[in-house]
């Protein structure tokens, strides 16, 4: 019997830690590597920093990863399927070969593209989170299809050590080399859904091995600070065994891994990606040792006739300012300070909030009750068309040190740039996506 | 009373404006008494004034889980909230506050 493939989650976002892809690397005993670095807002901030920079967007830490990757890679004879290409796949294909070329050490990229449509999108299009169309929104700043598997198996198919793309949906980044290996066919729905199942369990690395599970006295955690990120060990038919490397922290659980599975899953009987509609909720998830879970059972019903675009759009810039108060009496001076900014401010932003950290910031006061903290915070955010009319927040919370309660200390203020997203759907015909090599050897350079 | 936090787990995800929370037994044997007593009503009700649009149910015995999906649920959605919690990510808590 030949062993099974094993694919590793050496990233579950775009700022992720480093060392456990490392670990992974040098002692998981890989096949592949995904790393899944592209949030909905991200590759618009991408594509921000491309117009500054024609040579940028791509993700700010593909040169800190790959760096410390690429002997890895290429020791242990690791292919990385990667979407930190970001706004520039290309330019981020560039930028591993100037990494290799440093390092001395050979390497073919291939760089898939054809997820951007900005310029196929008509104004007109309509959303899907809301009624409306695309023009009810800001000026849009990137659009980008979701990939899928059939437009990584040719970029696999060229034996590249590294593949860069775009915008691909998450759990395809593991479902591609997965069907590659096994030379799946693109119709057997079942088998997709049980590779798009462990791509999904495997796409946020630490939060299947006891990030975002953790809950002292109730659900321990041994080790956090030495989370080992997840591999699975993928059969020909689509089971697998989830793992992590020995010694590494962390813990893989059932309860973790029934988490993992319905995470974000709008619709268990119907989960939606480029490849598949898969069926959720006929998983069967089953420990099988010390921090080792097996999944079977996914179901796979056709693919959708369409992808989901994503559509980024200026959304003004929102100031925040925040200062804090305590002991007796604290929650008053807060609410009072709030008071303040709300009768300085009230009228000259479409949209302000003030809450009280501590109290009230994260679910209002549905479950207030009402103890009093030793100590509280006023935060003020909202959103103006321009960055001086944001800066005003967080200004006039500073103001507060000298005019507002007593005690008041700490202040700070915050203005940032906002990127809103919005979904709409494209015809698959209508994204035609490209893949290209660069390669570099000590002796031979072609592009 | 005890509260679904004796009981249950959870974990909170997000699309858009919409939150999607995860509710799990610890145990098998307490997976109908969920399935019972956690009705979309309750949640509703209990999560008044943070969810402002449709919830939606799924029941997933095999997993000891009731999936709760919830839309207008994100102060108008992650990338464009004022909220500080922008993702809802600690909206798992709010719905094990739940007595049962």
């Amino acid at each position: 019997m030949t062993r099974p493939l094993r694919i590793g989650s050496g990233a579950g976002f775009a700022g992720d830690r480093l060392d456990p892809a490392l670990v992974l690397a040098e002692r998981g005993e890989l096949d592949f590597l995904g790393m899944e670095c592209l949030g909905e807002r991200t590759v618009a901030l991408a594509q921000l920093r491309r117009r500054k920079d024609p040579s940028k967007g791509y993700d700010p830490m593909l040169e800190r990863r790959v760096a410390r990757l690429l002997p890895l890679l290429e020791r242990y004879g690791i292919t990385l399927v990667t979407n930190m290409g970001a706004a520039n796949p290309t330019a981020a294909g560039h930028a591993v070969l100037a990494i290799a070329r440093a390092q001395g050490i050979a390497v073919k990229v291939a760089v898939v593209t054809g997820d951007d449509v900005l310029a196929q999108i008509r104004p007109d299009a309509p959303i899907i989170e809301a009624q409306g169309t695309l023009a009810d929104y800001g000026e849009p700043v990137s659009a980008n299809a979701y990939l899928g598997t059939a437009a990584l198996l040719p970029a696999l198919a060229t034996g590249a050590r590294i593949v860069i793309t775009g915008r691909v949906a998450d759990p395809s980044l593991f479902l591609a080399p997965i069907a590659y290996r096994y030379g799946w066919s693109l119709d057997d729905f079942d088998r997709l859904a049980a590779g798009t199942c462990v791509g999904h369990l495997l796409e946020c690395a630490g939060q299947l091995t006891g990030g975002y599970f953790a809950d002292p006295g109730r659900k321990d955690v041994p080790n956090m600070a030495w989370l080992g990120f997840p591999y699975a060990d993928v059969a020909e038919d689509g089971s697998a065994v989830i793992g992590k490397v020995d010694g590494t922290g962390g813990a893989i659980s059932l309860a973790n891994a029934r988490e993992q599975l319905l995470y974000e899953v709008t619709d268990p009987h119907g989960y939606l990606t480029p490849d598949v509609v898969a069926d959720f909720s006929s998983v069967r998830l089953r420990e099988a040792g010390r921090d080792r879970v097996a999944v079977s059972g996914a179901r796979g019903h056709g693919r959708p006739a369409q992808l989901k675009v994503s559509v980024g759009y200026h959304a003004g810039f929102v100031g925040e300012g925040e200062i804090g108060y305590a002991g007796a009496n604290a929650v008053a001076r807060a609410t009072l300070a709030g008071d303040i900014i709300r009768d300085r401010l009230e009228g000259q932003f479409a949209e302000m909030r003030i809450d009280l950290i501590g109290s009230t910031s994260l679910h209002g006061r549905a479950f207030d009750s009402g103890a009093c903290p030793y100590e509280v915070r006023l935060r003020v955010a909202a959103r103006s068309p321009t960055q001086d009319g944001a800066s005003l927040v967080g200004e006039e919370v500073e103001a507060l040190y000298t005019n507002g309660p007593a005690g008041g200390g700490g202040a700070r203020k915050y203005v940032h740039e906002q990127i809103g997203v919005v979904s709409t759907l494209i015809d698959r015909e209508r994204v035609q996506s490209e893949v290209t090599t660069l390669e570099w050897a000590p002796h031979a350079e072609t592009v | 009373m005890p509260k679904l936090y004796d009981l249950a787990h959870c974990r909170a995800g997000d699309k858009g404006d919409t939150s999607i929370l995860s509710l799990i037994a610890y145990r098998g044997n307490d997976y109908p008494l969920l399935a019972e007593r956690v009705s979309v009503e309750r949640v509703r009700e209990h999560l008044r004034g943070i969810v402002r649009g449709e919830i939606t149910r799924y029941a997933l015995p095999d997993l000891w889980a009731l999936q709760f999906v919830c839309t207008h649920a994100l102060g108008g959605g992650v990338t464009t909230s004022l909220a500080l919690d922008s993702h809802g990510k600690s909206l798992s808590s709010a719905l094990l506050e739940m007595e049962i």
